[in-house]
Formats: C-alpha cells, structure tokens, sequence
C-alpha cells in the first residue's frame, strides 16, 4: 500500500504545474499522499470508535478501581467526606479478622468445587445432547431422544434472575414445609434444616449456584460440540469406540478452549456476583450459621455499607481482586496447550 | 472452533473480557458513592420565634421528609403532612425500604432530606452518624412546649426511656423514637386456660408446664434461628432480673468480664436447659419470625415465644379470633432474684433522624413535635396496631387483647423498668455476632460456659475496637 501512495505522487506531478499550482493544497496532498496518511486514517478511524467506549471504561470502571484502592488506606466511612489515611491499618486488622478468613476459605471452597461440577454436568449433558444417543436415521452421530427439549429445559434457569433462584431454594431448603425436609432421611436432616447448620449450609449453597449456572454450560457446550466435524466420530464408532472413549478422546480435547473460559467464567462468578447474591438470600446472617456461608463479597458489603467502614471494605474489595486474578491467571495459564488441532 | 490464524486477537480479546469480569463486580463496588465536596451551612432555614411556632420555622424553607416503608407503613404521618402545610409551608415526602441505599449518597455529599424515618433492615448506623456530626441535636424540639398543653414540654410527655433511646452517652438527644414496644414472652392465654396451666412465675413453673406440654406434643418454647436476636427479648429481661440492672449497664458499659456475671450465666442456663430437655419447637434454628408466629398461632404447636407487641399485628392474618394473645415479663430464675416479677423492658422504637446539613432542621423538628401531640400518636395506634411514645395516648382506644395485656405491663411495673442498650449502642458485635452464639447455644451447637465466654470475646474486642464509638451510662 506504501507503495502505491509513493507511485501516486510521481504521477500527481507533472500534471500539477499544468492545471492548478497552489501551493497549500500541493502540500496537503503531499500528506495525504505520503506514507503515513494511511496509518493516520486507520489510527483516526479505529479511535473514532474507541473514544466514547474508553471514556465510559475509564469513568466507570477504571477510576473506581483506582479510587478503591485509594480508599483501602483510609478510614473513610461512607457517611461523609471527610477521612484520614491511615496507611496499611485495614489491611492489617483483615490479617487477624478471623471472618475475613472463613470468607476466604468459603470463597476458595466455591471457587474450585462449584466450577468443577457445572462444568461436569454442564460437559455431560451436552454430550448426551448431542453426541450421546443411540444411532437412528442413519445418522452417525445424534443427541439422545427429546434432546432439543431437555436443552430447552436446561436453559430455564438462565431465564430466572439470580434473586428468584435464591428466593426459590431458599423455601425448598426451609425446615417443615420445604421440598427436601420430607425425602431426606434422619441423618441428612438436621434441626432447623440445612441451612441452619454449618455443616450443611455452604452445600445448600453450592447446590443453588450449580443449578443456576448449569443450563448455560449445556447450551455453550452443545454449541462448541456441534463444530466438531461429524466425521471424526464417524471413524471413532468405525473403530468401534465407546461413548466414554470418544468423549475424552475426542469431545474434551477438541473443545477445551471453550471449557478453560467457562472454568474462569464460572470461578469469577463464584468469587464475585453469583456468590454475593446466594449467600445473601437464602443463608442465615447472611454468612452463617458460624461464617460457615461467608464469602468476600458479603462481608465486604456488610463491612463497607452496613457497618459504614468504606475503607475496611476497599481493603476487602483489593484482597478480592487479588485473589480473583490469581485463580484467573492460574486457570488460563495451567493446561494452555501450545499446538492447536486444527479442524 | 476452525481456523485459528488470529489466535493472537483472540487470546487477547478473552484475557481482556475476564479482566473486565473480574475488575467490575469486586472492587468498583465500593467507590460508587465516591466523596463529593460538602459545606456546613448549620442546620439550615431559621424563621421568627412565636407561640404558635416556637421552634422559630422558616415558612418558606419546605420540608423534604423521607420515611421507611415497613410494617408501620408511611400513612400515619400524613395527618402531620397535612398539619405542617397548613402553617409552616410545604412538605414533599417519599419513602422507601431501603433507607441506606437510598440517601447515604446525599448524606455524604452534604444534600440530605431534612427528617428521615431511620428504620428497617437497612438503617444507617446512627452511632457512625454522630460520630461523623452528620445528625442534629433535638434537644430544642424536646425543651419545646408540647402541643396538647403549652405548659409542659415535649419532654415531659414522653413515657419512660424514650428520650434515653435517643441519647447516646451524653445529654444529647440525636434520634426521635415514636413507637414504644413491650418485649417479653408471648403466648395463648386461651391455651393456658384450656390446660389450667398459670403463667410460669419462676423457671422451675416454667419447667414444669413445658414438660406437661411435651406430653401432648406441644413444644413449652419456639425462637427465630435465623433471626436470633428475638431471643433478646426472653434473655436480657431475664439478666436484669436475676442480677439487677448494674448487671446490664456493666454490659453495656463494656465493662471487662460483664458477661461472665453469675446472672448471665444463670439466664444462659436456663434457656439452654429447655433445648436440652427438648422443649424447644423442633426445627426452630431454621424458622424466621413469620415461621414462628405462624407455627404459635395458626398450628398452637408451641406455648411461649420471646417477642415484641408488635407481634399482634404482624400475626393478625394467622391468629384465631379466640386465641387471646398475651404478653408478660420472662419468669424469675428463683426468689433471690434482684428484681420483682413484674420489671419489664419496654423500649421505644421506630426512629427518626434530622441531619445536621439538612436545609430545614427545624422545620423537621416542627414537624416531629406535631407527630408527638396526643391525637397523632392516637392515630398511629388506631392505623399501626403499636403503642406511641406519647404518655397515654392509648387511652380510649379499642386495644387488641395482646396490646392491652401490654398496657397492664407498663402500669404494673412501677419504677421497675429495664433498658438494656448494648443492641443499639454496638449494633454490629450484636446484631451479627453475639446473637448468633445465643442461637448456636439454642441448638445445643456450644454449651452455656462456652457461649459466654464467646460472648466476652466479642465484647472485649469491640471494647479494644477504637474505630467503634463507645458509651456510658
């Protein structure tokens, strides 16, 4: 391209002291003719577009960042706005603050069970649903019967606010009139139900998330598994490979980009909105019984808001980050694959 | 899946949408009311002082008041709405369930509603507001004459404690409370009649009766695990009777070792001897309040329940026309106890705060006092079902049966009245720690001696807390 905005200067010339010889416009056209026109023309036309997107990104989402960590060095309330610094103080009374710890165990717990088991299921289901059922209509490979309304019924919850969720679990785990206190034998079904015991609750907890999230897992998992060629599990039945066999041979390596990202996906929501939301509905305190439920984002917002300790909170929301990008930079970087299999 | 020459981009892209999952909802949060510029300009409008408006109200000023929309509902104050208008210029009201969310972001930036109905889940925590000087001093509105009769202040119209749940360790008066509730523990006076069981005057009658009841399937006791703090209202009571009131104002003084008293651990005894007799309502760690009350009323499977005489309006739609709510005080532990039978803890409740930046502080304090006359406070009982604050505003009224046992409590109790203040002066050690070990306690999780000394910790750590404001009695 440099090349032919050099080539059309040569011919520009001769033609310019025969027509129109005014100096300015020569030189203008010596710009836009020149190499760099082109990059300036893109750079113009790429930050056309950037400029209001970036300018929302900084006021909205980099400034309060910045200020976040800013304000985990005072001891500002919230209330008012006036505050003092008071240095590394918030960080050091999180360090003795033994709910700041079950929080951060709670929210470790979540982080790697409940990704682990809607990926599980979410990776079954969708397998079933497309590539798990019996051969029929000459087709090779095929989803087990009424595959299109299971995958209809698995997306339901995606539907539902998270709230209503909560809310809904939340009366299916209430002792007496809850779903579960009847089929539950003796030794399942503590006083004061699930919820109002530790060793209980953080379950109930997980439970809902899954369930919440599962659905979306099965239709993104569906779609990743329906790219894969049909011909490659054409020659894997040929050579008369099972169903386990051809799922970890051939499903699971073929999609695992696709699982990586929900397995951060799914670890941020557990750490972040997801968590936030469940514990602070449908669990006693909310964080209880004993912090059995606490998770950072509870505790930061009790901290922060109710207990008017904004600069305690930003403390709480840094620790979070942190640890949210440590599971999200070890979750991309851990099995990353360096040869891609092309298809 | 298939091609990937631009892997590069869309690693890129993918790093970037998970740093912008992660950066949004965890730390952002908190710098959305980020501080804005503030000016004192000292309580605001100030007009002519006159008979009819001796708080000196600027007519002009208008008055924004924001009010907690919750059990009571916001009609009652419309009568004072309509009163204020009539004479000191207009109001604009709103309300909400969510008071924090709703004006912590004004307060901050100095542009608060001139009166707010500080109440609900989501209450500002009053404490950090005084600290922070962000509430103004009523104590005006309080040395004001009273509407009813001119030559008594406002003050003196007020039952016992209400202005003291308004104080926070000195002669300052920063909250209104207009409500005045009777705790104790509630039952069917129809049901104990039915049994001729009389109301347990001692713990060991207390027993007693639970036991006969166990004998029919009936639980002799019912709390709220998930709400424990209703236990409160069987076990603080109960404290000061045994030990005496230095006992609870060692308790709320922070005092070092106040929990491990005698009295305390006689009280915490108690209570746990009715789970370990299995006298308690099964499955009650896991019940709220409205499970409870429905349980006591509707399903009669459980005799006694710690509450506030509030309870009869909230359980109005569960509770059989015969059923006879009652309230009377938590039983004596023995004979030796320091205080009679009838001392009670009545409180009030349902607070209102003026702001100190507000634009009209007096005008809100004007309007308070008009909520405070005999007729308004009447109103508030007729429509919400709750005794005011008002010194006998009840009179005349039709009471519910629970309301007028209540009534009898107050006149029964002489000068034998107990305040404990420890849940509003350090809300958050109580609210979200010490009641729970009282319910953990409840469901045999820890027993009496290692609940108390939990309970001495987190006391003690809130007394070593210098970021929590502290008060004295």
């Amino acid at each position: 391209m440099t090349d032919g905005g050099r080539a059309a200067t040569k011919v520009g010339d001769p033609g310019k002291s025969a027509e129109k010889p005014s100096p300015p416009r020569s030189r203008k056209e010596s710009f836009r003719s020149s190499p760099r026109y082109r990059t300036f023309v893109k750079y113009r036309f790429v930050t056309g577009f950037l400029i209001i997107p970036f300018g929302l990104y900084a006021v909205f989402v980099i400034s309060p960042f910045v200020q976040t960590f800013y304000y985990s060095f005072t001891d500002w309330t919230g209330f008012s706005s006036d505050f003092n610094m008071v240095g590394f103080e918030n960080y050091s009374r999180l360090l003795d603050d033994e709910t700041f710890w079950a929080a951060v165990r709670n929210n470790l717990v979540l982080a790697l069970a409940v990704p682990f088991v809607t990926l599980s299921l979410g990776l079954f289901f969708a397998f079933m649903l497309t590539v798990g059922g019996r051969h029929k209509r000459g087709e090779a490979v095929s989803g087990v019967r009424g595959a299109k309304t299971y995958k209809i019924v698995y997306f339901f919850p995606q539907a539902l606010s998270i709230a209503v969720i909560a809310a809904l679990w939340g009366y299916i785990f209430k002792p007496d009139v809850g779903l579960l206190d009847p089929v539950l034998p003796g030794a399942l079904s503590p006083n004061g139900g699930w919820l109002a015991d530790s060793s209980f609750a953080l379950w109930a907890v997980m439970i809902v998330m899954c369930w919440a999230m599962v659905g979306f897992f099965v239709v993104l998992f569906s779609a990743a598994i329906g790219q894969i060629p049909k011909e490659i599990y054409e020659s894997a039945l040929l050579d008369g490979a099972s169903r386990a066999v051809t799922f970890f041979r051939i499903t699971l390596p073929l999609i695992r980009d696709t699982v990586q990202t929900g397995w951060v996906y799914m670890g941020i929501m557990a750490l972040g909105a997801e968590s936030f939301a469940v514990v602070n509905i449908i669990t006693q305190g909310p964080g209880g019984p004993e912090d059995s439920t606490m998770v950072l984002g509870v505790y930061l917002w009790q901290t922060g808001f109710a207990q008017a300790q904004a600069g305690r909170g930003a403390a709480m929301g840094v620790a979070l980050f942190i640890l949210t990008m440590i599971l999200a930079i070890a979750a991309l970087s851990v099995g990353r694959r360096r040869d891609r299999i092309e298809y | 899946m298939g091609s990937n020459s631009h892997v590069g981009r869309r690693d890129l892209i993918k790093r970037a949408v998970a740093l912008g999952l992660i950066s949004v909802p965890t730390v952002s949060a908190l710098s959305a009311c980020a501080s804005g510029g503030d000016d004192d300009n000292g309580g605001g409008a100030k007009g002519e002082k006159t008979d009819k408006n001796p708080l000196g109200v600027d007519k002009n000023a208008g008055l924004e008041v924001l009010m907690f929309d919750g059990g009571f509902g916001t009609k009652y104050i419309d009568d004072d709405a309509t009163a204020f208008q009539k004479n000191f210029g207009k109001v604009d009201t709103s309300s909400t369930e969510k008071i924090q969310s709703k004006v912590q972001g004004r307060m901050a930036a100095g542009d608060p509603p001139d009166l707010i109905n500080n109440s609900g889940d989501e209450a500002m925590d009053v404490p950090a507001l005084i600290t922070r000087g962000q509430l103004a001093d009523l104590t005006p509105l309080l040395d004001a004459p009273s509407i009813d009769d001119p030559e008594k202040t406002v003050r003196e119209t007020l039952r016992d404690g209400t202005v003291e749940m308004g104080q926070y360790g000195d002669e300052k008066v920063y909250r209104m409370n207009i409500a005045y509730s009777v705790f104790g523990l509630w039952y069917s006076q129809k049901l104990l009649d039915d049994n001729g069981w009389e109301y347990p005057k001692t713990w060991d009658d207390m027993l007693a009766i639970c036991a006969d009841a166990k004998k029919q399937g009936i639980a002799g006791f019912a709390y709220t695990g998930v709400y424990p703090q209703y236990l409160a209202f069987s076990m603080l009571p109960m404290i000061g009777k045994v030990g005496g009131v230095e006992v609870l104002n060692a308790i709320d003084n922070l005092e070092p070792n106040a929990w491990k008293h005698d009295a305390v651990k006689a009280v915490m005894e108690a209570h746990y001897e009715l789970y370990d007799k299995g006298y308690v309502l099964k499955n009650s760690p896991g019940k709220t309040h409205t499970d409870v009350q429905t349980d006591w009323t509707e399903r009669g499977n459980c005799i006694f329940i710690p509450n506030g005489s509030w309870v009869e309006n909230e359980s109005k739609d569960t509770t059989p026309p015969d059923f006879q709510m009652a309230v009377s005080p938590s039983p004596n532990l023995d004979s030796s106890d320091a205080m009679p039978f009838e001392t009670i803890w009545a409180q009030a409740g349902e607070p209102f705060i003026v702001p100190a930046k507000g634009k009209n502080a007096l005008g809100a304090m004007e309007f308070l006092r008009n909520m405070l006359s005999k007729k308004s406070a009447a109103g508030f009982t007729e429509l919400v079902s709750s005794l005011a604050c008002v010194e006998g505003s009840e009179e005349g009224l039709q009471l519910g049966t629970g309301l007028s046992t209540a009534v009898g409590l107050l006149d029964r109790a002489g000068e034998n009245f107990l305040n404990p203040r420890f849940p509003d002066w350090y809300p958050t050690p109580y609210r979200e720690k010490i009641v729970f070990v009282w319910g953990d306690m409840m469901k045999g999780g820890i027993k009496p001696d290692e609940a108390v000394n939990k309970i001495q910790e987190i006391a003690d750590e809130t007394a070593a807390d210098d970021s929590i404001k502290k008060y004295k009695h």
